[in-house]
């Protein structure tokens, strides 16, 4: 069987690439590990090893060809013994391919590695273009003709299909179509929620079938265990960060926060409110600061919707509290314009009611952006999960004393480390920057939350 | 010696069979088909074909009834009942003969004689005495259907009629009693009506056509009565004796009180049962319920290589379904990749009765039962240029979206023409259109297709011409 040569991944987000250059001709013998071709994205080149043996039987991709989807085949390699005329077959077929990973080409891990890093920078313009196969008909329409796969072209849905996606915020790119040549028909999209509209109890049966892939979730025969029914909650939050990790393209950012003034601010405030009975705590001080740097970055207090996005207007913070089998996250409405004793008060009632199981849905649905703080649990940083259809997520760690360098000394300071989760759709690195420069910002020189 | 091993053999050559078989040829699986009757099954020879002939021939004399409608006059208008059928026949034989010629053209090896499924692929072949041993690696079951009887309700051919009866009358009734209001039941009163018998119509449930739409059902019930119908609802005929010339049916009412009334003939019309005997279906492995084969969705009995189609596999029983059934049940046969099983909500049906009724998808009820909210539009034949100038101004369209989507739920239709309209909504609905697709539509002016379109309008509030 002549072996197909894929166009690869140079990272996890890279969708397309130019193919810069080919280090071997047709009928060029190859082996494992030599270097056949260089491909590059607007960050790098990489070189591309071959995995196997053989001889190139046809280049599929001329040199310089720009925009070549992911695992497209860019040519064919024939195995020992095979001739030409084995390539027929073998290219006609690669047009159906474009599942395959791509496996057979490779590229050193290392670059792997350093790319990835490269594309959690925030970038001077701030401006990282995501191609969007939808939204993008005049760029894709200059590319040249990719010799098989339809990736990166023109997503075909039913209209049915589109609707629903967009409803669901849910982006038909990353939904594989069953229809004919691949199309998005409804269930397709109803798979891809996770659940099937009251109506299509025929479908859904007849969708039983274990998915591919899907996990085996027979426990261990030899091992003990107690068997647990899944509580509502529970099972919303199964499908909700399932739906949140397998279909929203997750970076994270983390910055490091100095504590020590905001911590006197605030030794200082509670004395002063103590006779009101309100005792301000870190996290109505993390509120505070989430919202003002939403404020100042209201890119940052987005919501990705399939063709669009929506830039808030108001800070609702969503705050997750973790509660008995679970966690609920109520939300601080208009954050922005609220001071820092009212969010205390607001907040103080929320979790309460949240630990009583007292909440009411509009309590908790709906939300700009969510904050999870395990600080309190001595987590020292971590990324948390997008609450979606929200564009962003705070992870916030544990107050503690580091050894930081200032001014060139070594010095003890009261640090405190924040991770923040970005949907990749609908912000970038430098966006997500920006607000985490302005949250630290706020949180270091607390006085600046008065203006 | 003729082949006798073959990738696979479907039993029965109905609209099932014979479009199965034709497919597996097209994708190289070597095919044979086998027939106990005729090429073509009930469809054809002695169903939706058939009556469709015999109600051109009633249309046709309505038309002439109704002459000076259309500043025409026709006087002396009769018909020679003979001709009528004989023209049926020949319609019927005609079809029969092109199915011997595709299945040719296609190389299927057509069998006559009766199957018996003898296990582990094979199929033993009873014709003139001798008996043909089989083999094949998959087996559709496409025998089809026979008019379900009672106990107390036979046909015997003379006086009490299937549809088969019904279909090649030597003289015309009379009176006529027709018992079951479905498709097959309507067509017949239509015809028998149209040709001037009495019709009267006894139904079991609480409305004729039950599998419509309510206001369908209704919309059909007047109509049939304006005609002179006589429809007797939540009832049934608990006896019949047999005269010399004419049945006395008793009829039993919703009230439980019973009357009795005397025909000249009456017609079984109360469904139909599966043809499921002397198969070797038992031994085989093969479950029956209720007189059907049970079948996946894609059509696999509980016996390994036996699959099922069509009719013998259960409701609805349509032609159109049991193709399409076939076809897919062949390209899973095949290995054919990216297959779906047939979504019973894209079945469209008709009856060609006068009025004409078709439809696709959820009825209003059901569409609410399953918990949609909905948008229902409405559009009268009466607001519609096309159908004024046709004299044909009763019927309406109705389109059932889901409101949050716009999904066409589904499609509901009765009037003139309709049978010919309901396509387009199947199209719609298969490539999954919303309303929008739908408004956006150019439809051609002056068309009845036209009320289509003022019908999805008109669930969103914007109908133009009513």
């Amino acid at each position: 069987m002549p072996i197909e040569i894929l166009m690869p991944a140079l990272s996890p987000t890279m969708e397309t690439g130019t193919l810069a250059k080919w280090l071997v001709s047709e009928g060029d013998t190859v082996s494992s590990g030599d270097i056949i071709a260089e491909i590059e994205t607007d960050k790098a080149t990489m070189e591309v090893e071959a995995i196997d043996e053989g001889r190139i039987g046809k280049i599929l991709v001329a040199d310089g060809t720009e925009e070549v989807p992911v695992n497209a085949v860019i040519a064919i390699l024939l195995e020992e013994g095979e001739d030409e005329s084995a390539l027929d077959a073998a290219v006609a077929k690669s047009s159906g391919s474009k599942d395959k990973a791509a496996k057979k080409t490779d590229i050193p891990s290392r670059d792997v590695a350093d790319d990835k890093s490269d594309e959690e920078q925030p970038k001077a313009t701030g401006n990282e273009s995501k191609p969007d196969s939808d939204s993008e008909p005049e760029e894709k329409a200059k590319a040249p003709a990719a010799p098989t796969t339809e990736e990166g072209e023109r997503v075909f849905a039913s209209p049915l299909a589109r609707r629903m996606a967009q409803q669901a915020g849910l982006d038909l790119a990353s939904v594989t179509g069953s229809g004919p040549k691949g199309r998005i028909v409804k269930a397709d999209i109803e798979d891809a929620m996770g659940k099937a509209v009251p109506a299509a109890k025929d479908q859904a049966a007849a969708a039983t079938a274990p998915a591919i892939g899907a996990p085996d979730f027979t426990p261990p025969a030899d091992v003990p265990y107690d068997e647990v029914k899944l509580s509502g909650m529970r099972k919303v939050i199964a499908k909700r960060m399932t739906q949140s990790k397998s279909h929203v393209p997750h970076f994270y950012l983390t910055v490091d926060v100095a504590l020590d003034k905001m911590m006197a601010q605030r030794k200082d405030l509670n004395a002063r409110l103590e006779e009101d009975g309100v005792r301000i705590s870190v996290n109505d001080f993390i509120i505070r600061a989430c919202a003002l740097a939403l404020k100042k970055v209201p890119q940052a207090n987005a919501m990705f919707a399939g063709d669009k996005a929506y830039m808030f207007k108001r800070q609702d913070i969503s705050v997750a509290v973790a509660v008995e089998g679970g966690l609920v996250t109520p939300i601080v409405r208009d954050a922005g314009s609220k001071g820092l004793a009212e969010i205390s008060r607001e907040m103080k009632e929320l979790a309460g009611r949240a630990q009583e199981g007292k909440l009411v849905p509009e309590d908790y649905q709906g939300g700009t952006f969510s904050i999870s703080n395990l600080g309190m649990y001595g987590i020292r940083e971590f990324g948390a999960v997008i609450n979606p259809p929200q564009g962003a997520i705070l992870a916030v760690g544990a107050g503690e004393k580091r050894a930081v360098v200032v001014d060139d000394a070594v010095a003890v300071r009261l640090m405190m480390s924040v991770t923040l989760a970005v949907d990749h759709r609908v912000m970038d690195g430098a966006i997500g920057a920006d607000f985490l420069k302005a949250f630290k910002g706020f949180i270091e020189d607390p006085i600046t939350m008065l203006l | 010696m003729a082949e006798t091993k073959y990738d696979l053999i479907v039993i029965g050559a109905g609209p099932g069979g014979y479009v199965a078989a034709i497919r597996a040829a097209q994708l190289g699986l070597k095919a044979a088909i086998i027939e106990r009757e005729h090429l073509g099954g009930i469809c054809l020879n002695w169903g939706c074909i058939p009556t469709k002939a015999l109600l051109r021939t009633s249309e046709i004399k309505h038309y002439l009834d109704n002459a000076s409608d259309f500043g025409l006059s026709a006087k002396d208008i009769d018909f020679d009942l003979k001709k009528v059928v004989s023209r049926s026949r020949k319609i019927a034989g005609q079809l029969n003969t092109g199915v011997k010629g595709l299945l040719k053209k296609n190389k299927v090896v057509t069998i006559m004689g009766e199957a018996t499924l003898k296990g582990k692929g094979g199929v033993s072949v009873k014709a003139d005495g001798k008996t043909t041993e089989l083999q094949a690696k998959n087996i559709i079951l496409a025998t089809g259907a026979r008019a379900r009887e009672l106990p107390h309700l036979k046909a015997d051919g003379k006086l009490i009629w299937t549809y088969k009866h019904a279909m090649t009358p030597e003289v015309m009734p009379k009176s006529l009693l027709v018992v079951g209001s479905g498709a097959i039941g309507l067509e017949f009163a239509s015809f028998y009506r149209d040709m001037g018998a009495e019709v009267t119509i006894v139904e079991m449930m609480d409305r004729i056509l039950p599998v419509e739409d309510e206001e369908v059902s209704a919309f059909a019930k007047k109509q049939f009565e304006k005609q002179g119908m006589k429809i007797v609802l939540n009832a049934s005929v608990e006896k019949v004796d047999i005269k010399k010339n004419s049945v006395t049916a008793t009829i039993k009412g919703k009230d439980g009180k019973t009357e009795t009334q005397t025909f000249d003939r009456m017609i079984l019309a109360i469904g139909i049962t599966g043809n499921v005997e002397n198969l070797g279906l038992e031994e085989a492995g093969v479950k029956v319920e209720r007189g059907h084969v049970v079948t996946d969705e894609w059509g696999r009995t509980a016996a390994t290589g036996i699959w099922a189609i069509g009719d013998v596999a259960g409701a609805p029983w349509l032609a159109h379904k049991a193709s399409h059934e076939g076809v897919i049940a062949v390209e899973k046969i095949a290995g054919i990749k990216g297959l779906h099983p047939m979504r019973k909500d894209l079945i469209p049906g008709c009856t060609y009765s006068r009025p004409q009724v078709a439809s696709v998808g959820l009825t209003e009820a059901k569409a609410k039962e399953a918990g949609y909210k909905i948008k229902v539009g409405k559009f009268p034949f009466i607001g519609n240029g096309k159908a004024i100038a046709l004299g044909e101004p009763e019927g309406f369209v109705k389109t059932i979206f889901d409101e949050k989507t716009g999904e066409l739920l589904g499609a509901h239709m009765i009037g003139a023409e309709v049978t010919e309209l309901i396509q387009g909504y199947v199209v719609a609905k298969s490539l999954e259109t919303t309303e929008a697709e739908l408004m956006h539509t150019i439809f051609p002016h002056p068309t009845l297709s036209e009320m289509m379109h003022e019908s999805v309008l008109d669930a969103y509030g914007r109908a133009i011409h009513y």
